[in-house]
């Protein structure tokens, strides 16, 4: 296998894990059950990354385990009529093209564990896409270190990553106790929250205390949050998440997080009024928040335009279920295969941008220039409405 | 003067040193066409990287910096090879996707813009002539 250039490319990609190994300072190689690969949107990669994955391809390299993909730049089907450049259009079909030529399943999802690729408890895992490794790491209790888009691939065509960091497990252990006295209802209590604590443990571990309830919507969103304004690659929620029952606080450093510090990460992350358009879905919104929205809107009208980004798999549920038409009804959309974060919305004429994520909050300005307005959902839709 | 680090991609190259005592973005810090640093106020603001033994401390920036360092050699204008003080993993995997020779844990100061070097980086040296 290890012959011709197929094999160095193969040899190549070996290296790097061996040497990221020898910078982490890994003892071994461990085989890994699955990938999810981070570098997808040509707006982030460029036409250097894409043509270091069409080299790949070109070469006839393959992944060995089982393999999916991080959100594209647009939505691969609807591109034209959602107004995506032709130009980025045509370079990101590239890149698709390239990553299915590697036998990597092109679900462009940053919700992989929603739609297929999800991992069992302690599996070690090599997963790029912050959120989905908080996610994999905290809610799931499976083992992956925060992996770049290189060396993600790199671990899907060797089927192995180097064994350090998250992988041990002393690592795993929480670095800083946060006792939570606020009140958190919507999906956006849990992205400020997030916020609010990513800047406090930036790389660390944090262990939460007194949220009392969370579904798995809003563990996504508050992990996709820490994981945007820190580092944060796992934390533990005391009787919630599988690993919290064995770890100890005793000694810990603590953070008290009130209603005040919530007010105030609202107050922060709002840097605009009156949205241009509102993004809703990130990450990917589930079935559940698709039905939401779509009850929310039943008979509705909006103002400016609104999209909910979300899987193509989950898309696919909501046509069925009869949501995607309402919300269509009501002058939203169904965004498939991408999100506002790597999507070149600055280039559309849009400005001020309404969402419920924390995550997306964090990123808006930087990345696509925008003016953030960062609300619960129903204060976002009156006003759109 | 011969210096011992460690070797993070293979190969051998020599060249005139190109030194920068801060650390280098390559995604846009360098132009990918002509491998021109274009980063406003950097040191070596309008110096060519290609040929060159491309001196500096460490990475900074963006993770897609990998990419560029990739694409910088496909374009023919890469540096021969790239010496650290201490290489992080954007640097790393930039250089070792591209093939570009590759030491760190080098006493940087020591070598001066100009400089004639022989980089045998599968045995982790660095010789000033």
């Amino acid at each position: 296998m290890l012959s011709g250039e197929h094999g160095e490319a193969i040899e190549r990609m070996f290296r790097l894990l061996v040497r990221l190994g020898d910078v982490y300072g890994a003892d071994r190689m461990i085989p890994v059950g699955s990938v999810q690969v981070a570098g997808v949107s040509y707006k982030s990669i460029g036409d250097p990354g894409m043509e270091f994955l069409e080299d790949l391809a070109e070469k006839g390299v393959k992944v060995k385990v089982s393999t999916t993909l991080n959100p594209a730049g647009m939505d691969l089907e609807k591109w034209k009529e959602l107004g995506f450049p032709e130009e980025f259009a045509e370079k990101q079909l590239r890149v698709m093209d390239a990553f299915k030529r590697m036998g990597i399943m092109t679900t462009v999802t940053c919700t992989p564990y929603l739609v297929g690729n999800l991992p069992r408890y302690r599996e070690h895992i090599a997963w790029s896409e912050s959120s989905a490794v908080s996610f994999a790491n905290s809610v799931i209790g499976a083992r992956t270190n925060r992996e770049g888009g290189p060396s993600a691939l790199a671990a899907a065509i060797c089927g192995l990553t180097p064994n350090y960091g998250l992988h041990l497990d002393e690592k795993r252990k929480p670095t800083l106790l946060v006792k939570v006295s606020a009140e958190l209802s919507d999906i956006a209590d849990f992205g400020a929250l997030g916020y609010y604590v990513g800047k406090l443990v930036r790389k660390g571990v944090p262990y939460f205390k007194g949220i009392k309830h969370a579904n798995v919507d809003q563990l996504k969103a508050l992990g996709a949050a820490m994981a945007a304004s820190g580092a944060v690659a796992l934390y533990h929620v005391e009787g919630i998440t599988p690993e919290a029952a064995m770890m100890s606080t005793e000694g810990l450093e603590s953070v008290e997080v009130g209603d005040k510090e919530l007010e105030e990460t609202y107050r922060s992350l709002n840097t605009g009024t009156g949205p241009d358009i509102v993004i809703l879905g990130c990450p990917h919104a589930s079935i559940n928040e698709v039905a939401e929205l779509a009850r929310k809107l039943e008979g509705k009208q909006l103002k400016k335009p609104l999209w909910i980004c979300t899987s193509r798999a989950t898309k696919e549920t909501a046509r069925r279920m009869g949501f995607m038409n309402t919300i269509e009804k009501a002058g939203g959309r169904l965004v498939s295969d991408t999100c506002m974060v790597v999507s070149p919305i600055e280039q559309m004429g849009y400005k001020t941008t309404g969402v419920n994520s924390g995550k997306a909050a964090n990123y808006l300005p930087g990345f696509c220039k925008q003016q953030v307005v960062f609300k619960k959902m129903d204060e976002l839709l009156e006003d759109i409405m | 003067m011969k210096m011992r680090g460690r070797s993070i991609s293979p190969g051998k190259a020599q060249g005139e040193a190109l030194v920068s005592k801060e650390p280098i973005g390559f995604y846009g810090g360098i132009d990918l066409k002509t491998g021109i640093v274009i980063e406003k106020g950097h040191e070596l603001e309008g110096k060519c990287v290609k040929g060159k033994v491309l001196v500096f401390p460490q990475g900074k920036g963006s993770t897609v910096g990998s990419y560029v360092i990739y694409g910088l050699k496909k374009n023919g204008v890469a540096p021969a090879a790239v010496v650290n003080k201490e290489t992080e993993t954007i640097v790393a995997t930039g250089v070792i996707l591209a093939g570009i020779p590759c030491v760190d844990g080098i006493d940087i100061e020591r070598i001066k813009t100009g400089d004639k070097l022989t980089v045998d980086a599968d045995n982790g040296t660095v010789e000033v002539e």
